[in-house]
């Protein structure tokens, strides 16, 4: 896919704080692209750079090849639709969405035609004639939405666009908001604090901190093959073992502990110390001793129950003092059901486990 | 129980208070000033007739209201002056208006926008006339506008005028101490106004296409528009009833209707067509006051 937006080495500075630091990145035609990272991570910044809100202290941001440094935001031909919806509350929702369309001189009848269309895709034709501060939130999203479409941006720049959603719309609007973009195949750009978010909805990833991009891949390259602890530990849940490389094979490594013995499924890396990351999902809880226990399995004590409806949530405290966390399915009710302080044996296969060399 | 009903005490009372208030320093004047406007002026001790009696009966009170006219309401259409007067007051009011606006605008929006840990030293700066009496600084501006007084020596210094400039008793003068002595009460509704809009919307109608000078009018005037009807009005109905600063740095030709006023009180002692000219005053002001007052509540219920 061609590359529509591209940042580089771009840093930029508030006073004595770096909020975005020498950072490359492309960002596909067509392609649903989540920035997810803490807050203060520099992911909004980037965006605002992109939109023309700030300038950067270093660096390029090309759209479509062009440059867009001196650019003011009202000549880039990309919209975003704002955290707290920036809606005008002196204008219609139809005014609103017509805003952006009047500034380009468009004819009257056509500016009312893609209003129409706008208010169509997000379904709030009855709303028209409202103004924003008799509108629920999920309304008022829709029309932020609709408003940022209607000129029909190269890119559209969603800042933590569900945030102010309560839970169930929120994942409901994650949805709609994909099939949106699949839709009008325009390329769209998020900004998030919320994994869940932008697991299900984007294509690709940039995972951001302090200012650096940590890891870019899509959201199941993230997940299972994290680049770094930091991004291990920011995106899901997981299992961090520390150990020493001891041996190294052409398709497998052995990583030790005291009491614990990893087979790790890996190109060939140097000895020495290391981290494993072991997504709780990838462990089995048994009573029984596993078979070859003596690689990727360890004994413990349960210490901590959590069920979770669909699947329950053991903490096991190992000998050695390591607590792992195990999420195990509730396909069928056990026959005999762990409890806490019971004896436990946890296991895992080579390609559950992932090195992490940072 | 027993807590409730004290609560309720309690309310009827702080509801109480403000309309005490208004009934014994709003209400009952205006009626003391509305039963003069009706009287006839008299060689007498008040001056004039006739006077409410309660001691003199039932027939008194019948005597009493017989005698009310509108002799001195009539009298002001016959004599143009005093349409003049108020058309001059109002036109002054309206012209000074104007130019705080234009003034003011610019002082509050930097207000509004300059960092959140200056502002309140900024708004104490705009107040700080306030400390100092409005008398002593119209007086201020005497020595100023003077024959030799500052202005006129700046500007012979600087060669800018060859001769000392009469500033004194001109319409510029009324004007300039107006404007001065106004300023607070337009930047301070403005600066509210302006301090509340979110600057995310200036962003918003940027992201739009909307360069700044359009984001202006479309965007920043419209949501302050509270703040500019409050300023105006704040400043426009205490200027048309404006009696000092036109008295001592205008010209005897600017004869706003309360120096016109206070000439038929204080020069004729003609108490009842000085009352009449003060109810008229008022119904003149009371229709903008109205208006804005239905505006206010409009808005209001349309935030709920």
């Amino acid at each position: 896919m061609a590359v529509l937006v591209s940042f580089d080495q771009v840093t930029k500075r508030f006073g004595d704080f770096t909020a975005v630091d020498g950072l490359s990145l492309d960002i596909h035609e067509r392609e649903f692209f989540a920035l997810l990272g803490p807050s203060g991570c520099g992911k909004t910044t980037l965006l605002r750079m992109l939109a023309g809100f700030e300038a950067p202290d270093g660096g390029r941001v090309t759209l479509a090849g062009q440059d867009l440094a001196g650019i003011p935001p009202y000549r880039r031909p990309v919209n975003m639709m704002f955290q707290s919806y920036a809606l005008f509350p002196h204008m219609t929702v139809a005014g609103n969405v017509a805003f952006g369309l009047k500034q380009d001189g468009l004819a009257r009848d056509e500016i009312a035609a893609r209003v129409d269309e706008m208010l169509g895709l997000v379904q709030l034709r009855p709303l028209a004639a409202r103004k924003p501060d008799q509108l629920s939130g999920g309304q008022r999203q829709r029309v932020a939405l609709a408003r940022s479409l209607a000129k029909r941006p190269k890119v559209l720049l969603l800042d933590e666009p569900l945030a102010a959603l309560d839970r169930k719309l929120r994942e409901e609007t994650r949805f709609e908001l994909k099939e949106l973009q699949r839709r009008l195949a325009t390329t769209f750009v998020i900004v998030t604090h919320d994994q869940d978010e932008a697991m299900s909805i984007a294509d690709r990833i940039g995972v951001m901190n302090r200012g650096c991009l940590a890891q870019v891949g899509t959201p199941a390259e993230i997940y299972e093959r994290p680049a770094s602890r930091w991004v291990a530990g920011f995106v899901g849940d997981v299992n961090l073992i520390e150990g020493r490389v001891t041996a190294v094979y052409p398709s497998f490594v052995m990583v030790d502990r005291v009491g614990m013995r990893l087979r790790v499924a890996h190109a060939p890396v140097a000895p020495g110390p290391i981290a494993v990351a072991l997504r709780p999902e990838k462990i089995r809880v048994s009573h029984a001793v596993p078979d070859g226990a003596f690689e990727n399995g360890a004994a413990g004590t349960v210490a901590d129950i959590g069920y979770l409806g669909t699947l329950s949530l053991y903490k096991v405290r190992l000998d050695d003092g390591l607590v792992l966390k195990a999420a195990v399915m509730n396909e069928q009710r056990a026959e005999r059901p762990i409890h806490v302080n019971e004896r436990v044996w946890l296991s895992w296969t080579p390609d559950a486990a992932v090195l992490l060399m940072e | 129980m027993k807590d409730a009903t004290h609560r309720d005490w309690t309310t009827r009372a702080a509801i109480f208070v403000p309309y005490a208030w208004l009934i014994a320093f709003l209400l009952l004047p205006f009626l003391i000033v509305l039963k003069i406007s009706l009287s006839q002026t008299a060689i007498a001790q008040p001056p004039y007739v006739p006077v409410f009696d309660p001691a003199a009966g039932w027939e008194g009170m019948k005597d009493f209201f017989a005698a009310l006219s509108l002799d001195s309401y009539l009298g002001l259409f016959a004599d143009q002056l005093y349409a003049w007067s108020y058309w001059k007051s109002i036109q002054v009011a309206a012209i000074s208006t104007a130019i705080l606006l234009l003034i003011a605008y610019p002082v509050a929006y930097a207000l509004a926008r300059a960092p959140r840990r200056w502002q309140g030293m900024l708004v104490l700066l705009v107040v700080l006339p306030f400390w100092t009496s409005f008398l002593i600084r119209v007086y201020a501006w005497i020595n100023i506008l003077q024959h030799d007084g500052l202005l006129n020596q700046v500007l012979l210094a600087l060669r800018i005028v060859d001769a000392p400039v009469s500033w004194l008793a001109t319409d510029h003068a009324v004007y300039l101490g107006i404007v001065y002595s106004y300023f607070p009460f337009m930047v301070l509704p403005l600066y509210a106004a302006l301090e509340k809009l979110d600057p995310a919307l200036l962003e918003a109608a940027a992201d739009l296409g909307c360069p700044p000078s359009r984001t202006f009018f479309a965007v920043t005037v419209p949501l302050s528009l509270p703040g500019i009807v409050a300023g105006c009005l704040l400043c426009f109905i205490p200027i048309v009833g404006e009696f000092v600063i036109p008295d001592l740095l205008g010209s005897s030709s600017t004869s706003m209707i309360g120096q016109v006023l206070w000439l038929e009180f204080f020069g004729n002692r003609d108490w009842p067509v000085a009352s009449a000219l003060a109810v008229v005053l008022l119904l003149i002001l009371v229709p903008p006051i109205l208006i804005y007052r239905q505006r206010e509540t409009r808005q209001l219920e349309r935030g709920r």
